[in-house]
C-alpha cells in the first residue's frame, strides 16, 4: 500500500501498478507522477543554474543542494533572479577564473557579507523599479552561522527581501575540514581531533540557525535535505512566494569532510532526517507550521556508522556512551518537533 | 548660494544633489551628522528615489553598497576611524570589483587608546586598497569633491573616498556654496555601470583568480588609478567652468614660485600652514606650501613639478608608520628621486592635538636654519615620554601606558604608581 502522496490524477497509469517510491529510497519517482507534480529538476527545461563542468568533489551534497535550490527558485520567479554567494566551496568550485558554472546572474564578494550584499542588490532593484527581480544569497555553514552571522542577523532584523540559503555540511570543508558552530558533537574535524576524553567536537555547543532565524520573527524559515527533492523544491517555491527575509537551511553531506562514500550522499542525508538528528520543518512568523514525519525510524548509529568522522565512536575502543548522548539529541528533536506524530502529515513536507 | 552651514550638512546636501540611489548608514563619530542629514532628506522625500538602509556594522554598510553598486545603483556611505578598519575587507573588495562607490571618510585617529578626534591614521591604513583618496582642505572643497568623486568613480569604475578632517571640518560652521541641483545634474550624468547584475544578461562577478592572472588583474587596477590621475585635473577644470570656482585637482600650490622651502600636507591643516608661511614671508623667507588633494592615486609628476626647485621639503603629517616614520613623506621623497632636496617629516596633530601657528612657526624657523631632524614629533612632551619609559624599564608590570601618562599630566586622579 503506497503512502498517500500528492498524486497524479491516476496513479495507476503505468502498467496498472502503483510505485511512487524508488526501491529502498522512499524518494518519489518522477516518472510516475503527473507532469505538473514532477520536480523542476526532472524537467528538461530547467535552468541548470549551476551547470556541469564545475570542480566539486564526487558526491558533493552542496553542488546538489545549490542546483536544486536555484533551479527551483528560477522556476518560481520565472528567471528574474540574482544570486549572491559567500566565499566557500560553492564559490571556489563554481568560478575558477576564467570559467563559471553559473547560468544565472551571480556575484561573490566576501566570506562574511553575503547577506548584506544581497540586501544591497535587493535595494538597487527596488529603487530602480525592478522589484520583479528577486535575490537569493547562499553560503555554507561557516559563512552562515559563524563569520556571516552578524550580517545575516541584520538582514533578518530589517526583513530585507532576500532568501538566504545555508548549505550546511557541518564544517569548514573548503579549508580542510575545521569545526564550525554547525559541527555536530563528537564529529572529528581537523580542529576537533578524535582523541581525548570527549573525542571530536564538544557536546552542548554550536548554533541552531533555523531556531535563531525563527527568533527574528521573519516570515519564513525552513529546513530541508538533498534527499527529498520534492520537499526542497516545495520550500523554495513557498519561500519565493513570500516577500521579506526568508531562511532555508539545507543539509548537504560532504564525502570529503564526513568520510563517507560519494554514492551515499543522498542516503546519509535521508538518514539524518529519519534518525531525527536533522529535523525537517517549516516555520512562519517564528512558529513551526509543519514538520516532515519520520517514515521509518532509524537509530543514530545507522547514520553515524556511514561516516568516518564518527569512526572513533565504534569498534573495540568505541564510545557507546557518546553514541547514546547523540541518540538522546535525536530523541529530543523527535519530541520537540513531533516527528513521530500519528496524526501528522506524512507527505514529507509537501503541501 | 553661500550659506553659513556645518561641514557635514554641506556634504550631505552635495551628496543628495548627486542623487545616490542606495545610502547605507552606521553611526560613528565624526561622520554621523552627514548620514543623519542624508537620512532625513530621504525620509522627507527631498531625496527620492533613494533607499536609506540602517545596517548593523560598517562591514555591512560597505557590503550593502557593494551589492547595490554591482546591481547598478549609485551607492554612498560614510565612515571614520574604527569604522573604516572594521570594513577593511570590504574596502579592498569594492576596489577589486571596480565598483564606483563614493564614501566620505571623516578622518579620525585609530585606537587603542580610543580617541575620537582628528588625524589621518584611518585613511593611511587603507591607502593601498585601490580606492581613490581625495583630501579636502575646506568645507567648500569637501562638498565639491563629492560631486567630482561620483563623476570620477563612475567614469573609471573605481571607488572614491573623500577624506575630510573630523570635527575640524565636519563640525565647523562656515560659509559654503553648496552645489546647485541643476548644475550637478549637468555635471554628473546618470550611472551607467560597466557590468551589472541583471537576469536579462547574466554574468558572474567575483570569480576566483589564481597565480595565472592575479598580477595582471592587480596591474589593471593600477592602470585604472593612473587613468584617474589623468582625469582628475580635467574633471576639476570642467567643474570650475560649470560652477565658477576651483576645487579638487591633484595638488594645490601656495607661494611656491620662488620657494627654497616647501611645506607639504594633506587636508585642513593647510590653512594654518599658509598663515604661518605668510608670517615668515613677511620676514623675507622664501617658503611655500603644497597641498596634496589626490593622495591616491599619488600625483608623482605634479608633486615633482611643484617641489622641484626647493632645497628643503617639510612634510607635515597627521599620521605615521610606527617603527618607520612618515607615510606621505615617503611618497614625496619617491616623487623627488634624483633631485635630492632634503625631505623631513613633522608628525603633528595626532588624536586631535591642535597644530598651532606658534608651533608651526618654530618648525619653519628650524627649517630655514636647517635644524630639522629627519623625523620630528611636533609638541611632543618629552618629559612625559621619558618618565613612562623609565617606569617601563624599572617595573615589568608598570601598568597601562595611556593611564600612566594621563596620571602624569594630572588628567586623572593621581594614585600610587
Amino acid at each position: 500500500m503506497p503512502e498517500p502522496l500528492p498524486t497524479a490524477d491516476d496513479p495507476t497509469d503505468v502498467d496498472g501498478r502503483v510505485h511512487f517510491y524508488q526501491v529502498g529510497s522512499f524518494a518519489v519517482g518522477n516518472r510516475l507522477l503527473d507532469r505538473s507534480l514532477r520536480t523542476v529538476q526532472s524537467d528538461i527545461g530547467r535552468t541548470n543554474s549551476l551547470d556541469a563542468g564545475h570542480r566539486a568533489c564526487r558526491g558533493c551534497g552542496e553542488a546538489l543542494g545549490a542546483r536544486y535550490t536555484l533551479d527551483a527558485a528560477m522556476r518560481a520567479v520565472e528567471g528574474r533572479l540574482v544570486a549572491v554567494n559567500a566565499t566557500g566551496c560553492l564559490e571556489v568550485f563554481s568560478t575558477p577564473y576564467p570559467e563559471s558554472s553559473w547560468r544565472i546572474a551571480w556575484m561573490h564578494s566576501l566570506f562574511g557579507n553575503a547577506p548584506a550584499v544581497a540586501t544591497g542588490v535587493a535595494a538597487a532593484m527596488r529603487v530602480k523599479g525592478r522589484s520583479d527581480v528577486r535575490v537569493v544569497a547562499q553560503a555554507g555553514d561557516g559563512g552562515t552561522v559563524d563569520i556571516g552571522f552578524g550580517c545575516l542577523s541584520g538582514m533578518f532584523e530589517r526583513n530585507d527581501d532576500v532568501l538566504f540559503v545555508c548549505y550546511d555540511n557541518e564544517a569548514y570543508m573548503n579549508t580542510g575540514v575545521q569545526r564550525s558552530a554547525a559541527t555536530p558533537p563528537a564529529a572529528r574535524t581537523a580542529t576537533t581531533e578524535a582523541f581525548g576524553l570527549e573525542p571530536g567536537a564538544p557536546f552542548g555547543q554550536g548554533k541552531d540557525l533555523p531556531r535563531l532565524a525563527m527568533a527574528h520573527g521573519i516570515p519564513y524559515v525552513a529546513t530541508a535535505t538533498v534527499a527529498d527533492l520534492h520537499d526542497l523544491e516545495a520550500k523554495v517555491r513557498r519561500a519565493m512566494a513570500i516577500r521579506g527575509a526568508r531562511y532555508l537551511h539545507v543539509l548537504v553531506p560532504c564525502p570529503l569532510g564526513w568520510g563517507s562514500e560519494p554514492g551515499d550522499t543522498v542516503k546519509i542525508a535521508r538518514l539524518a532526517k529519519e534518525t531525527g538528528l536533522f529535523p525537517v520543518f517549516e516555520a512562519e512568523g517564528g512558529k513551526v507550521t509543519h514538520a516532515a514525519q519520520i517514515r521509518r525510524r532509524e537509530p543514530v548509529e545507522s547514520y553515524l556508522r556511514l561516516q568516518s568522522r564518527f569512526r572513533h565512536l565504534f569498534g573495540e575502543h568505541g564510545r557507546p556512551d557518546l553514541v547514546a548522548r547523540i541518540q538522546a539529541i535525536a530523541d529530543a528533536n523527535i519530541a520537540t518537533y513531533r516527528l513521530l506524530e500519528a496524526t501528522a502529515d506524512t507527505t514529507g513536507g509537501q503541501s | 548660494m553661500l550659506r553659513q552651514i556645518e561641514g557635514s550638512r554641506a556634504v550631505a546636501e552635495a551628496v543628495a544633489c548627486c542623487r545616490p540611489e542606495v545610502v547605507c548608514a552606521y553611526p560613528i563619530s565624526p561622520q554621523t551628522h552627514i548620514i543623519e542629514a542624508v537620512g532625513a532628506m530621504v525620509r522627507s522625500g527631498e531625496l527620492s528615489p533613494c533607499e536609506f538602509i540602517n545596517v548593523e556594522s560598517e562591514f555591512a554598510a560597505l557590503s550593502v553598497a557593494i551589492g547595490a553598486s554591482a546591481a547598478g545603483a549609485r551607492a554612498y556611505t560614510a565612515t571614520a576611524s574604527q569604522g573604516l578598519l572594521f570594513m577593511v575587507e570590504a574596502v579592498y573588495n569594492a576596489a577589486g570589483l571596480g565598483l564606483p562607490i563614493v564614501m566620505t571618510l571623516a578622518n579620525r585617529a585609530v585606537g587603542a587608546p580610543i580617541n575620537i578626534w582628528n588625524d589621518h591614521s584611518d585613511a593611511m591604513a587603507v591607502r593601498d586598497s585601490g580606492w581613490v583618496q581625495l583630501f579636502a582642505e575646506t568645507n567648500q572643497e569637501a562638498a565639491d569633491l563629492h560631486v567630482q568623486a561620483f563623476r570620477l568613480a563612475e567614469e573609471l569604475s573605481v571607488p572614491v573616498m573623500v577624506c575630510m578632517d573630523g570635527f575640524v571640518l565636519t563640525h565647523a560652521v562656515e560659509r559654503v556654496d553648496v552645489p546647485d541641483q541643476p548644475l550637478v545634474d549637468a555635471f554628473l550624468p546618470p550611472f551607467e555601470p560597466r557590468q551589472v547584475l541583471d537576469p536579462d544578461e547574466p554574468v558572474s562577478i567575483g570569480a576566483m583568480v589564481g597565480p595565472e592572472a592575479f598580477e595582471e588583474v592587480r596591474y589593471l587596477a593600477h592602470a585604472r588609478q593612473l587613468a584617474v590621475l589623468e582625469r582628475i585635473p580635467a574633471v576639476a577644470d570642467e567643474f570650475a567652468e560649470l560652477f565658477g570656482r576651483r576645487s579638487g585637482g591633484l595638488v594645490s600650490t601656495y607661494r611656491t614660485e620662488d620657494a627654497d622651502i616647501v611645506v607639504v600636507a594633506l587636508g585642513s591643516v593647510l590653512g594654518t600652514i599658509k598663515d604661518a608661511v605668510d608670517e615668515r614671508r613677511e620676514r623675507g623667507e622664501r617658503i611655500g606650501v603644497v597641498g596634496i588633494t589626490s593622495f591616491r592615486p599619488f600625483p608623482r609628476d605634479a608633486v615633482r613639478r611643484a617641489l622641484g626647485r626647493a632645497r628643503s621639503i617639510v612634510v607635515v603629517e597627521k599620521a605615521f608608520s610606527i617603527g618607520f616614520g612618515g607615510v606621505l613623506s615617503t611618497d614625496v621623497a619617491m616623487a623627488l628621486q634624483g633631485l635630492n632636496p632634503v625631505v623631513v617629516t613633522v608628525v603633528a596633530g595626532l588624536g586631535g592635538r591642535p597644530i598651532t601657528g606658534a608651533s608651526l612657526d618654530g618648525v619653519l624657523v628650524d627649517a630655514v636654519e636647517d635644524r630639522l631632524p629627519p623625523l620630528t614629533f611636533l609638541d611632543l612632551d618629552e618629559d612625559i615620554v621619558r618618565r613612562e619609559l623609565e617606569r617601563m624599564a624599572a617595573t615589568r608590570r608598570s601598568g597601562p601606558t595611556a593611564e600612566n601618562v594621563l596620571r602624569d599630566i594630572r588628567s586623572v586622579a593621581a594614585g600610587p604608581v
